[in-house]
């Protein structure tokens, strides 16, 4: 087994675990932390495309927990959310984050909330364009849903007319990839070490961020401007071919997210208009959702997806996306169980291409204190398409999480 | 003529006199649940923690905790507001339920999914949904909202020893999951002891079973237990208060969405 944890990540590990039980003691009841250990093991049935790769099996482990303490006049809260993984094949899936230790303090006039963070922005299923906050913790799961811990400061007002949020970000974090023994990866690995920033945008250039939210009846609506480092990075090859370059751009972008809920239905709309690195193009999502209530009696209750993507970026300046032209359809079944179990089901087609990437959840929860987890992906590319060096990692990966 | 005109009204002032005099069964109905719901009126806020036990019908059982915060809406055409916050199971942990609840519309829900920090509007056209898979519809947990209703009042008569008023209910809310229920109010501190749903068919499938009332000042009262008993499955649920605190300071910004995710 191969393990490369950074000592120092880990000695930060050590001083928040210990962080965590000084102010449990202190705080006595009003803290409360729920550890949790998950089992993974993935499979992928097909042998690797590229040298280095892993073979077949994945097992891997991961530790995490939910700590909060809310102080009796419920206006002050600490949040805390450690995450370790250790993957017995790709040590760069062996890793250590904070996704969340932050305070927030709600004042008569105003909010604050400072530390390390989790923001989610947006409507859509398939893909948010206009979630901009947090970078991708890519190393966990190629799609674009685990999240790595984001230092913030953020000023928040709420007013007759809507909510208004100031976000200042420090520090800036960059995106993990697997490593060279990872599957779903480009046929280079990405060099982690000789990251690459435009106009000295490293470390702690600091990024801005404002939020603009309001409901009116059926109608949920979010503005957004950001300037700063963008999340997603250009990859250019080395010198010499043999690895990938991160290069971290200058970002300044627009947005909105609106969401009207009408009855059985949900409409939603994300639009980002931005400027990376010189290049402007616009990143949108359209959607449709449509649930079918306690299905022919059976309690079942039955969500249908529909989703537009489309996104005009010249990949040839700036980071590259999978989701240019394509169409997005799912389904969702939620049983209503004890156990609350639930499937989802989905694909995103390019339209143009026909590459695909589908996958099916399934989740329920075991006794009280255990969770299982079965996620089945599956990749079709033509050969001179980027989604084609996954082709060969469609897998099945079983999860179950026991919570003390 | 005239004669015809002098007679017509007082035949209308006949009629409007045997009207004022002689409640209906549904003036009388209303007029009893009215009482009901208003000596609750003036709680303001109020938070409870409760514990949920399902049941099913092998009697294999799960327990869940949460804690409800509520703003009253003085305006009976207007539902209140309230925030459902749970603790257990420990894979829902975090997990919270934003409700304006509406008299006759469908309401506004938020659920803020702590997994990815999202907070997601959902439908709620199905208010006669599950309850996070209990035995309780949404609709039953909004239900004392006066104007929800139509009543007619049936009869006197006893319940475990009380004497009770025993009063059709029929919901003004067009996808409701009932065409009526029997409800059964107390005469002594005029609360609901009983509630039995009729299902679309007109099958009796539910009774809630509300027991171990306490006073929290004038005329406040809460029921300890409510217990949802299911017919066709033999399933229950039974959720049994913690404590509960009125009059707590909560802002109007607490109950926004855009709130939800500072919880």
């Amino acid at each position: 087994m191969k393990m490369n944890l950074n000592p120092l990540r880990l000695a930060s590990f050590k001083i928040i675990v210990l962080f965590a039980m000084i102010s449990s003691s202190a705080l006595a009841s009003d803290f409360s932390f729920t550890p949790s250990v998950t089992t993974e093991f993935r499979y992928f049935p097909e042998s690797p495309a590229y040298d280095g790769q892993l073979e077949y099996f994945q097992p891997s482990i991961y530790f995490s927990g939910e700590g909060r303490w809310i102080s009796k006049d419920r206006k002050k809260r600490l949040q805390f959310e450690p995450f370790l993984r250790v993957d017995v094949q790709d040590d760069e899936r062996s890793h250590f984050d904070i996704r969340e230790l932050n305070y927030s303090q709600r004042f008569s006039n105003f909010d604050l909330l400072i530390g390390n963070a989790q923001i989610f922005w947006g409507v859509a299923e398939s893909r948010n364009v206009v979630d901009v906050i947090n970078q991708f913790d890519e190393v966990e799961n190629s799609d674009e849903t685990d999240k790595l811990g984001q230092p913030l400061i953020r000023f928040g007002k709420f007013t007759d007319i809507g909510r208004f949020e100031v976000y200042y970000l420090p520090y800036f974090r960059e995106r993990t990839f697997p490593g060279v023994d990872g599957r779903q990866r480009a046929p280079l690995t990405v060099d982690l070490d000789n990251a690459e920033y435009d106009e000295g945008r490293e470390g702690w250039a600091g990024d801005f961020a404002l939020r603009y939210q309001h409901q009116i009846d059926q109608f949920d609506i979010g503005i957004h401007v950001f300037t700063g480092t963008a999340r997603a990075p250009f990859l250019k090859s080395n010198g010499e071919g043999t690895s990938h370059i991160p290069i971290y751009q200058k970002l300044t972008q627009g947005g909105v997210d609106i969401q009207r809920t009408w009855d059985a239905w949900l409409l939603k709309l994300e639009v980002v208009i931005a400027d990376q690195s010189g290049d402007n193009f616009t990143s949108n999502v359209f959607g449709l959702e449509y649930t079918f209530f306690d299905f022919s009696n059976s309690g079942i209750d039955i969500g249908i997806l529909f989703e537009g993507l489309y996104d005009n970026r010249d990949e040839n300046k700036t980071a590259s996306t999978l989701f240019e032209n394509d169409i997005f359809v799912g389904a969702r079944f939620t049983w209503n169980d004890f156990q609350e179990s639930e499937l989802l089901f989905g694909a995103i087609i390019d339209w143009k291409t026909g590459s695909m990437f589908s996958s099916i959840e399934y989740e329920r929860r075991i006794g009280e204190n255990m969770k299982f987890e079965v996620e089945a992906q599956y990749f079709l590319a033509e050969d001179s398409e980027p989604l084609a060096q996954f082709e060969r990692d469609s897998n099945l990966t079983l999860k179950l999480t026991r919570y003390y | 003529m005239r004669k015809l005109f002098s007679f017509i009204i007082m035949i209308g002032l006949f009629t409007f006199s045997s009207f004022s005099n002689a409640e209906t069964s549904q003036e009388k109905g209303f007029r009893i649940a009215a009482k009901s719901d208003r000596m609750d009126n003036g709680f303001g806020t109020s938070i409870a923690k409760l514990t949920m036990t399902l049941t099913n019908s092998a009697g294999d059982s799960t327990k869940r905790e949460l804690e409800i915060k509520t703003k009253e809406k003085p305006n009976e055409n207007v539902g209140d507001k309230s925030v459902t916050f749970f603790f257990t199971p420990p894979d829902v942990e975090g997990t919270a339920l934003l409700s304006h609840s509406k008299i006759l519309d469908s309401d506004d829900q938020w659920l803020y999914l702590p997994e990815l920090a999202r907070v997601k509007r959902i439908s709620s056209s199905n208010k006669s949904g599950p309850f996070v898979g209990s035995e309780f519809a949404f609709e039953d947990l909004t239900a004392a909202e006066l104007g929800k209703y139509s009543y007619e009042w049936l009869e006197d008569t006893t319940l475990d020893g009380l004497k009770v008023d025993k009063i059709k209910q029929i919901p003004l809310y067009q996808r409701s999951g009932y065409t009526y229920l029997i409800a059964y109010i107390d005469k002594d501190i005029n609360q609901l002891r009983k509630i039995e749903f009729f299902n679309r068919g007109g099958a009796h499938f539910k009774t809630l079973t509300q027991s171990e009332f306490k006073n929290y000042g004038g005329t406040i009262y809460r029921p300890m237990v409510q217990q949802m008993d299911n017919h066709l499955t033999g399933k229950s649920t039974t959720l049994r208060v913690e404590v509960y605190e009125f009059g707590i300071e909560l802002n109007e910004n607490e109950f926004k969405s855009s709130a939800l995710s500072q919880l």
